[in-house]
């Protein structure tokens, strides 16, 4: 007799629960699945707080798995989800723990917030946590709406760092692509422009020309690191132009007008003030 | 440069130039540079207020409308003072005096560090 939906998904549920004998750690509840693992919250029981395990389905990326937690242990940012403990269950599998994060992937977050420079901060601070991690030399390789969460309060985390070797199709850099291709901090960029691109459904000609730029499919064409992007980002907030984008004589005026208009409106009224005062007092 | 220096650079230099549309006024053409002396010492004080105000109230609105009423405020002074002929000039005063105080409270609001 065939199995039912439901019972699969039962069996597979059973399959790929941990085995959490001998380690510190209680079952909780499953979180999510993902192409590289099983992301489960868990119960610490000496510091006596939740936490999140990540089990890897695949057993030969146990060892990449160990050896990039420990790569991530070594940044600390407040950007970058924590790894507090890693090892070798019972069942032979690799996992380890992290900060259990609350708040939404940066899909439904997009999903839910309207404001432009909502969506521009928080890429903003995932920019800035990206950068950090390529001064230390690391690249995330996989960056995607899925692998970053936003807290309640605006936080950006990212997760998943180093795992995922070739990256997401829609996120992927070229040379990701490549059989032994020069996979840098500009992979990353690419990404961060993809995901950029999803945050702004209809972006102005200044962020469309930064997106191009950050998305390009030559390395040495786009920003050279995450902190660059970050730079155009914030120049972008502050004055509405990016270095990427040349602007007409225009469109120069029209954002001096945008950005100045309640100064101008004032200056307009003085002088009409000034002259109906002058046309007044003459005899 | 901070927000109090922005205001009182501003409040100065819209100070003088306020103080110098007072050259079409014949009568008080005599007294030009007390006014602008004046005038620049009112935008003066306008700028600092507003700066001290921006740096701890961050809102264009609410920054240009206290500059806009310091400014107002600053000007009735200078306007209940009897100028050399005798007369007042409350309207010629008061109404330029508020909207330089409103441009004054904007680039307080708008430029320098807190």
């Amino acid at each position: 007799m065939p199995l039912s939906d439901r019972v699969l998904a039962r069996l597979r549920e059973a399959v790929d629960q941990p085995d959490l004998t001998d380690t510190r750690y209680a079952m909780r509840r499953l979180l999510g699945r993902g192409g590289m693992g099983t992301v489960f919250a868990v119960f610490d029981a000496v510091l006596e707080r939740e936490v999140a395990l990540k089990v890897l389905t695949a057993g030969d990326a146990a060892g990449r798995l160990l050896s990039e937690a420990r790569v991530v242990a070594q940044l600390e940012h407040p950007g970058i989800v924590p790894v507090y403990d890693s090892g070798v269950l019972a069942d032979g599998r690799a996992f380890y723990t992290m900060k259990l994060v609350e708040g939404v992937h940066l899909d439904a977050f997009i999903h839910d917030t309207p404001s432009l420079s909502d969506r521009l901060r928080v890429f903003q601070t995932l920019c800035d946590a990206v950068a950090f991690a390529h001064s230390r030399g690391v690249v995330h390789r996989d960056l995607k709406p899925g692998n970053v969460m936003v807290g309640p309060f605006g936080e950006v985390l990212v997760m998943d760092w180093g795992v995922g070797v070739a990256g997401t199709p829609v996120y992927r850099a070229p040379e990701q692509s490549e059989p032994g291709g020069d996979v840098g901090p500009a992979a990353d960029v690419h990404a961060l422009g993809v995901i950029l691109r999803a945050l702004l459904p209809s972006p102005s000609r200044p962020l469309q020309a930064l997106i191009d730029h950050a998305t390009a499919a030559d390395p040495a064409a786009r920003y050279a690191d995450a902190r660059e992007l970050h730079r155009e980002v914030a120049r972008y907030l502050d004055t509405g132009s990016v270095e990427a984008y040349r602007e007409s004589a225009f469109e120069r005026v029209a954002r001096f007008y945008r950005a100045n208009q309640p100064l101008l409106v004032l200056f307009l009224v003085y002088i009409v003030v000034r002259f109906a005062l002058f046309l007044w007092s003459r005899p | 440069m901070n927000k109090i220096l922005i205001g009182a650079v501003a409040g100065v230099v819209l100070g003088v130039l306020d103080g110098a549309t007072a050259w079409f006024t014949p009568e008080v053409r005599a007294v030009i540079g007390g006014v602008l002396i004046g005038s620049a010492f009112k935008g003066l004080l306008v700028g600092l207020a507003a700066g001290v105000y921006a740096r701890r109230v961050h809102s264009l609105g609410k920054g240009i409308a206290f500059g806009a009423v310091v400014g107002l405020v600053l000007a009735f002074a200078v306007a209940a003072m009897p100028q050399p002929n005798g007369d007042h000039y409350y309207l010629q005063i008061m109404l330029p005096g508020f909207l330089a105080g409103g441009m004054i409270g904007f680039f307080t609001q708008r430029y320098g560090t807190a």
